[in-house]
């Protein structure tokens, strides 16, 4: 019978399956950091459990990290407390740490990919919701609560329902600045922010198998933001030439045995989704968030809406709340919001490729004098790559902080916060209330649309902007 | 975990859709190592003012509501990030169920695994006991056994998977209901191809 990836990958990870219960999927990889698992470990030494596979388990400190000063340490006693918790939990239970000294220590969802841990027809399991990051090399990636982390830690198991299959797919040419944020803001604005609530999200087409293995990353990430599971993305020649010869990928026979597997992971012809939608690329133009949820989203040639511009009084309702809290006015255009600072980095955003596309606007420019501006590489070897480029050059030159890796202001767990009233052009994934500091105000964008930005100090037409 | 079989006691309405987790407990809050303690921190940019004094205005501040154990809410509840903190920082307030049209997908298992019970009604439903909960008396129970929720003189039934409400009417631990399984695990490791990625 004709599959799809996501049922392939999940028939080959179940351990058990009984009517009326929900399947034991084995994991292949879990993923750790400092605040989804103390609590875990701490149910682990309350039963006698241990740790089932520590070499399926990997390791990082990101979400509450500084990215600035760290030779002074972590000077916050609770996030160092938290830190220091999961460094005695790793060495305790035999798990491989990236450390805050170490070269490869970054956000959790950037360093898999970058260690080659990330692969095809994997499991991937973290404490983190955007750990359907991961999907864009066609591995079935979730994110789970912390019991759902001790579950895993001790059994290397998780039992799962399976969710639905659906499909979004995008087709032809994306307009000349457009990038993969541009289309993840445009599908979730179409689906809304539940839309994808008990689903898997296929992406498919030929605009998705033209992107890079960062645009993927950054359309599998904020999959999440649409409601669903995960999302996936079907293993190409991409996806296995960015693969091949990274540390972790598979060498000699045992790589020509992978890609013989990879290679039948992709949907069948006659494989049936669930649920379909369809998007054009061409009509797919830079996106602004204007409101307090991702799908509260429109194009940079638009305007903020009113909540009369909705049918729906739960929307309406919704709309006038998020307009209150974002300070914003009804129907003004996006390109007449000013901006305070921009933030640049994330698991959404953090890439190599995105630091690149960012410093070809800024180069030789300055950031607006009234904009604070920082980039946080998502990982301390995007950062050095960076480097070796002179990337930090341009951003320096052009006003930029040039900070350490670390979840950062993406969701203002460490020092690095808006105050409140302060509006901020983010790369990140999520514009929730307060989410990146109380009373702060989170527009998000891609990476060019935030460095045009920052030396406009307010949204600009990228397209018109770099004519 | 402890058994889950009846909930009794009064509602609170917070009637607003996609409430997301970083609301129901914000991301300064989610430094501690335990479990417990993150009950004071509810809502916290809700509750609090920006001087840290609680808002008297905020529905769950006020006084006749304290004891509320059955939270009425909009579409979408829980959306946003994976923290359980969520979950623990309601029940450690004392809420116990949580009714909604919809629910996001990995609050509501975080719920489930730690006895706290994610509802979900039919819209008109939820409107109705959202304006029973306007008298902060109105009372309610919640039966699992049945799949069922009475208040204002009627009955309603919601629908729950068979495998969680046999967890929640035991209250079983998870985790040991697995290594029933050991023997299943251990074969299935034995047959994992070579190639797939290891730490060791």
């Amino acid at each position: 019978m004709a599959r799809t990836l996501f049922e392939k990958i999940w028939a080959d990870h179940v351990v058990r399956s009984s009517p009326g219960e929900p399947d034991l999927l084995y994991i292949d990889l879990h993923l750790v950091h400092e605040v989804t698992s103390p609590q875990a470990f701490e149910g682990l030494r309350a039963t006698g459990r241990r740790v089932r596979r520590p070499e399926l388990t990997l390791a990082t400190i990101d979400h509450g990290v500084p990215t600035i000063g760290r030779e002074h340490g972590i000077t916050d006693p609770l996030s160092r407390q938290q830190i220091e918790t999961l460094v005695a939990n790793c060495r305790e239970h035999g798990i491989t740490l990236f450390g805050l000294e170490d070269p490869r220590q970054g956000i959790v969802h950037i360093i898999g990919p970058e260690q080659g841990i990330t692969q095809p027809g994997m499991t991937i399991v973290c404490g983190d919701s955007h750990t359907s990051t991961h999907g864009a090399f066609g591995a079935l990636a979730f994110g789970i609560g912390t019991s759902e982390v001790e579950h895993v830690l001790a059994t290397q198991t998780l039992p799962q329902s399976r969710p639905k299959a659906m499909a979004v797919n995008v087709a032809g040419q994306l307009p000349p600045w457009s990038t993969a944020k541009d289309i993840i803001l445009a599908i979730i604005s179409h689906i809304g922010v539940s839309g994808g609530t008990g689903h898997v999200i296929e992406y498919r087409g030929d605009t998705i198998a033209d992107l890079s293995m960062e645009g993927r990353m950054t359309i599998c990430n904020m999959s999440i933001e649409g409601g669903a599971r995960a999302g996936l993305i079907a293993p190409d020649d991409t996806t296995f030439s960015y693969l091949k010869g990274r540390p972790h990928a598979p060498g000699g026979d045992a790589w020509d045995a992978a890609l013989e597997y990879w290679r039948t992971l992709p949907t069948d012809p006659q494989a049936v989704f669930d649920w379909e939608v369809s998007l054009a690329a061409g009509e797919i133009p830079p996106y602004v968030s204007w409101g307090t949820n991702p799908a509260q989203s429109a194009p940079v040639d638009g305007a903020v809406p009113a909540p009369g511009d909705f049918s729906d009084p739960s929307e309406q309702e919704h709309t006038a709340h998020a307009l209150r809290y974002m300070q914003l006015e009804p129907h003004i255009p996006i390109t007449d919001i000013t901006i305070d600072r921009v933030f640049l980095g994330s698991c959404t955003n953090g890439r190599i490729e995105d630091l690149r596309a960012a410093a070809a606007i800024l180069a030789g420019k300055k950031i607006h004098p009234d904009v604070h501006a920082m980039v946080v590489p998502g990982s301390g070897l995007v950062k050095l790559q960076a480097e070796s480029e002179g990337l930090d050059e341009v951003f320096v030159q052009a006003g930029f902080e040039w900070r350490d890796a670390g979840c950062s202001m993406c969701l203002g767990m460490n020092p690095d916060i808006l105050q409140p009233g302060e509006r901020c052009a983010s790369t990140s994934n999520r514009n929730f209330e307060g989410r990146q500091g109380r009373g702060g105000l989170t527009h998000l964008v891609s990476p060019a649309m935030a460095a045009a930005a920052a030396v406009a100090g307010r949204f600009v037409d990228v397209r018109e902007w770099t004519d | 975990m402890d058994p889950v079989r009846r909930i009794e006691g009064t509602m609170v309405p917070l009637m607003r859709s996609h409430v997301d987790t970083d609301q129901i407990i914000p991301k300064q809050f989610l430094k501690r190592v335990e479990r417990s303690g993150f009950g004071p921190f509810l809502f916290y940019d809700w509750a609090f003012d920006s001087e840290g004094e609680r808002r008297p205005e905020f529905v769950l501040n006020r006084p006749e509501y304290r004891s509320a154990q059955v939270l009425v809410t909009g579409p979408n509840f829980g959306s946003g990030s994976s923290r359980e903190h969520a979950p623990w920082a309601l029940l450690d307030w004392g809420i116990r169920a949580v009714i909604a049209p919809s629910f996001a997908d990995i609050f509501r298992n975080n719920s489930f695994k730690n006895g706290l019970l994610p509802i979900i009604l039919a819209d008109e439903e939820v409107a109705r006991l959202a304006e029973l909960a306007a008298d902060p008396a109105s009372h309610v129970v919640i039966d699992v056994e049945a799949e069922t929720v009475t208040a204002g003189g009627e009955t309603v039934t919601f629908a729950l998977d068979p495998f969680v409400k046999h967890c929640l009417l035991n209250g079983l631990d998870d985790i040991a209901v697995t290594l029933e399984s050991e023997p299943d695990i251990s074969s299935f490791e034995l047959a994992r191809p070579g190639f797939k990625p290891s730490l060791a």
